[in-house]
């Protein structure tokens, strides 16, 4: 009698895998899958968001089904969870048999543990399906907030700073502001209805970092990691530009919404004019699940907005690392990603470069008609890269500095 | 002397009694284990030593790093503020309330209508009010844009406001009825009745015959209540994340901001912020203390005076108008959630939804059954693994005092009982991260055993504060009668004094099913999130912002708790039912 996980490989390898799988694979390949069989991948994840908990329950349906995988997503308030998680194993001397398989990470978590060794790797090279992602146009998905990745990271979907608005309200897309001067402007004329996350959350310190891309005079020191003298001379012209915003904010920027979630309320609430969301398809999105009205517009900077990639990866000390292999190669897959990118679906931007897909692929992700409230490929542009993470953190720490009493 | 015939009577029963006596060390096994364990783990690295991360201290740079913290002056303003504001008032509306009802018919009803706010999470709570009070919440919806004018919402500060009174006014909610039970509970303890009619008869009125006679004694009995809302409401982290101020924040919400910093250093100052809060929890009960026997010494000075006057009358008609208020106010925080989670769209400045539908009910249906089983596996589990312990503890305390078991040798460890107060005064956050360290040490973390555990910390101090005084209040007179008859100690407990007690046994389990179901952070730290209960769920989503789904969880999340107090009151009223003074 043939033992039921052997039986189980056998059929899954002889009919379940699609054709093209098979066709090209890396060194090494088959013996992940066959140790991945029958391991539970606990992957994870921040959960404030539906449509990705639906998508990351489907994705384990498929790995379940394909290769024997079974996922559990550990649902994160924070992912600095998982990081503080991981950091309690290592002081706890657990270099094997981790509770953290995968982690849906990117920015200061993601060098935090590059730079304390905490992540297994690299692992890109091992994955069949990392030869479909774009390395070159889109830079991101190799280097994360100007940090190389070195292949410790999966790429899984793309993000981009984009504005919000309610198209009922604002009536006059003339009048959008599209630069730091206009915002200021803007909210001269409409005191009360514009504000940001509180800056202690990723997209409140995203905010300040695209306004300072907008102030400083060469973009490229951002590039470089901050020191106390650059950072004093690039950030110059900021702090005077948010000293006169501030009073001008939703409760005279005494306040803040905690996150991006929290100020979509607030526009939903008709509080605010203007949100912000690192997701292109949020308003789209928002719209279809009755968070925002149907009549919200999204908007970008006229020199751009800033992007960035979501990664996931593999902690050092991961109990199931060649499961969480085969699921960080699933996320990749041309169909994955296709549905990823479907707005019924997820509405995540693909990491992949469309080129190198067959035609039938390629096709997946042919949309057949724009939603009003998705902004158009010439709104986006090219992405602006995510400064140094060290501006981040020193952006945060000097606005406490200058706006905390 | 009953001893030499228990004694006798029960030589071949030695076993359970025995086994009593190991209760006491066991229960501060359970209950200080943790304790010590994770305070060890957060004061280390306070004072510079974890070596995980490369520090092997001691050194005070996480003091350094504390102080230089902008804000932390207003944080630490703010927490002292909001904590004994919340915990003064709720007492004094709480004493108002017993003093306007105590007398009347219907208080034992109004104590029962109260109750099942105590099975509601907080954080639900929370959630609801800030609906009902925000500035484009529900009573502004009410009244816009037909009274107000206000097209949109005014650019006003309710939630979140820097004074931090939404969070007060958000931990009276389910301060104010906790200590109302607390209160009537304590009534039964002293001869109350008959204390005010004497009063009554020397011609002072009902409700200060009852603050100059009866609130003094009560009071000495809800002193441990009393200093656990104190220190909740010094330390609470999900309240205080929905309704109070983001810039700076109270001490224990930027503690756990910096303990769930990517960057790990902060783990250090955050570990010497959790230090400051029980530092600070530690003063506010000393404090507390002192301020107790200088109020009484001076509650005495001015006695004496023999002033029949009505002012305790109407100080306490204005302190239940407000308390009548405050339940209206939760009444409004739930049913806006129940609204939400039928809601199509719900905008400003509608006082309705634009429709009902039961999608979001539909949705989450799936995805409830695990974490509601969880739920309640671990409740259960917790709730009995505690019930066991404290009646344990509490059986054998009472055959001491009846001197069977004197000389057993654990006097030690049931004089040291007290400690099994600790998880109320101490700030979850001073111990919660040194626990993880040690269940990861153990391999224990994400286990279903290590959340029953870390939630049988909570629910055994809420056991032992509801059962210990019913149970030394037993009139020992029933238990020697059965003893002289021949029965033995383990017929009486479970034939006498069990049935007797039913009633405040079934309802000191519901809330600390109650108390396991509300938690957040032990079940985090513990479950290594593996876990889900209803509970990190309804909090996570509450980072989604999307008030549909929160209201479908936190309702679900109130409903669990709820039922089981129900069925918890409703049990021995129907056993009992043809048996008076039982039910």
């Amino acid at each position: 009698m043939i033992p039921r996980r052997q039986f189980n490989h056998l059929l899954a390898g002889a009919t379940l895998a699609p054709t093209w799988a098979l066709a090209q694979t890396t060194p090494g390949w088959a013996d992940v899958l066959a140790k991945a069989r029958g391991q539970t991948v606990y992957f994870n994840a921040w959960a404030g968001d539906e449509s990705t908990n639906a998508f990351i329950a489907w994705v384990g349906e498929q790995a379940k089904a394909r290769h024997g995988v079974l996922v559990q997503q550990v649902r994160l308030k924070d992912t600095a969870e998982a990081v503080t998680r991981v950091v309690a194993e290592k002081a706890a001397g657990r270099s094997s048999g981790g509770g953290v398989d995968l982690i849906w990470i990117n920015g200061p978590n993601f060098l935090a543990m590059k730079q304390q060794g905490l992540l297994y790797g690299p692992v890109t090279p091992r994955l069949p399906n990392f030869r479909f992602v774009d390395t070159v146009k889109k830079r991101s998905n190799v280097i994360d907030f100007t940090t190389p990745v070195d292949g410790l990271a999966v790429p899984w979907r793309l993000a981009q700073i984009v504005f919000i608005y309610d198209a009922a309200r604002l009536r006059n897309p003339a009048e959008l502001p599209r630069s730091a001067a206009a915002l200021l402007a803007w909210a001269r004329r409409h005191p009360g209805r514009l504000t940001h996350p509180n800056v202690n959350n990723f997209l409140g310190a995203t905010f300040l970092k695209q306004a300072l891309y907008e102030l400083v005079a060469d973009p490229a020191a951002l590039q470089a990691p901050a020191t106390d003298a650059s950072f004093a001379q690039v950030t110059a012209p900021l702090w005077p530009w948010y000293a006169q915003l501030r009073p001008l904010l939703w409760r005279q920027g005494q306040q803040f919404p905690d996150n991006g979630a929290a100020q979509r309320q607030l526009l939903n609430d008709g509080e605010i004019d203007i949100t912000l969301s690192f997701n292109p398809t949020e308003a789209a999105v928002a719209v279809r699940d009755g968070l925002l009205p149907p009549t919200v517009r999204s908007f970008t900077l006229s020199k751009g907005t800033i992007g960035n990639t979501s990664f996931v990866a593999i902690p050092f000390n991961a109990a199931h690392a060649e499961g969480a292999m085969v699921v960080a190669n699933l996320l990749i897959e041309p169909a994955v990603q296709a549905r990823a990118q479907d707005l019924d679906q997820l509405g995540a931007l693909n990491v992949l470069d469309l080129a190198t897909l067959s035609a039938a692929d390629r096709a997946r992700f042919d949309v057949p008609a724009a939603h009003p409230a998705l902004p158009s490929a010439a709104e986006l542009g090219t992405p602006q890269l995510e400064p140094h993470a060290s501006w981040m953190t020193r952006l945060v720490a000097e606005w406490g500095k200058r706006h905390t009493h | 002397m009953v001893a030499p015939a228990a004694t006798a009577n029960s030589a071949p029963r030695r076993g359970p009694h025995r086994l009593l006596a190991l209760a006491p060390p066991l229960t501060l096994l359970v209950v200080g284990g943790p304790i010590a364990a994770g305070l060890a783990g957060t004061l280390l690295p306070a004072f510079g030593h974890l070596p995980a991360l490369g520090e092997s201290g001691p050194s005070l740079a996480a003091w350094q790093a504390l102080a230089s913290a902008p804000g932390l002056a207003t944080a630490l303003r703010l927490t002292l503020a909001t904590g004994w504001l919340a915990t003064g008032l709720s007492l004094l509306l709480a004493l108002g309330c017993v003093a306007f009802v105590h007398h009347r018919a219907w208080a034992r009803r109004l104590g029962e209508a109260m109750a099942p706010l105590l099975a509601m999470p907080h954080s639900a709570l929370a959630i609801g009010l800030a609906f009902v009070i925000a500035p484009s919440g529900w009573l502004v919806r009410w009244v816009s844009p037909g009274l107000t004018g206000w097209a949109v919402p005014p650019d006003v500060s309710t939630v979140g406001h820097a004074s931090g009174w939404p969070l007060v006014l958000g931990l009276l909610l389910k301060e104010v009825p906790y200590l109302v039970l607390m209160l009537l509970g304590a009534l039964n303890q002293v001869p109350a009745h008959a204390q005010v009619q004497a009063a009554r008869a020397l011609g002072y009125g009902p409700v200060q015959a009852w603050v100059a006679v009866v609130a003094p004694q009560v009071l000495a009995q809800v002193r441990l209540p009393v200093y656990a809302v104190l220190a909740f409401s010094l330390s609470v982290v999900d309240v205080a994340l929905v309704l109070g101020p983001g810039n700076p924040p109270t001490l224990a919400v930027l503690a756990l901001r910096w303990m769930s910093d990517p960057d790990t250093r902060w783990l250090f100052p955050a570990a010497a912020a959790a230090t400051l809060l029980l530092a600070l929890v530690v003063a506010s009960l000393a404090v507390a203390w002192l301020a107790e026997g200088l109020l009484r010494a001076a509650w005495r000075a001015r006695l004496p005076s023999g002033e029949r006057t009505a002012t305790a009358q109407r100080l306490a008609g204005a302190a239940s108008a407000v308390g009548a208020a405050l339940l209206g106010a939760a009444g409004l925080a739930v049913a806006g959630l129940a609204l939400w989670s039928v809601a199509t769209a719900w905008r400003y400045p509608s006082a309705w939804p634009s429709g009902a539908t039961l999608a979001h009910w539909q949705r989450q249906a799936s995805s409830l059954a695990g974490p509601a089983w969880t739920t309640l596996v671990v409740a259960a589990a917790s709730t009995a693994l505690a019930l066991v312990l404290v009646l344990a503890c509490l059986e054998h305390e009472s055959q001491q005092r009846s001197g069977a078991g004197a000389g057993t040798g654990a006097t030690g460890a049931s004089r040291g009982l007290w400690l099994v107060y600790l998880p109320l005064l101490v700030p979850q956050l001073a111990f919660l991260f040194g626990l993880q360290v040690l269940l990861v040490r153990l391999q224990w973390d994400g286990h279903l055993a290590a959340v029953v555990w870390a939630h049988g910390v909570f629910v055994l101090p809420y056991l032992f504060l509801s059962l210990a005084d019913p149970w030394r209040a037993l009139d020992e007179r029933y238990s020697r009668a059965a003893l002289s008859l021949g029965a033995s100690r383990w017929r009486v407990f479970w034939r006498i004094k069990l049935p007797i007690l039913l009633k405040p046994v079934l309802l000191a389990s519901a809330v600390g099913f109650a108390v396991s179901v509300g938690l957040y952070l032990p079940t985090l730290f513990a479950g290594a999130g593996r876990l889900v209960t209803l509970t990190t769920e309804a909090v996570t989503l509450s980072a989604g912002a999307d008030r549909r789904t929160i209201g479908t969880w936190a309702l679900l999340q109130a409903f669990l708790p709820l039922a089981v107090y129900l069925a918890a009151a409703g049990l021995p009223r129907w056993l009992y039912r043809h048996r008076q003074g039982l039910a």
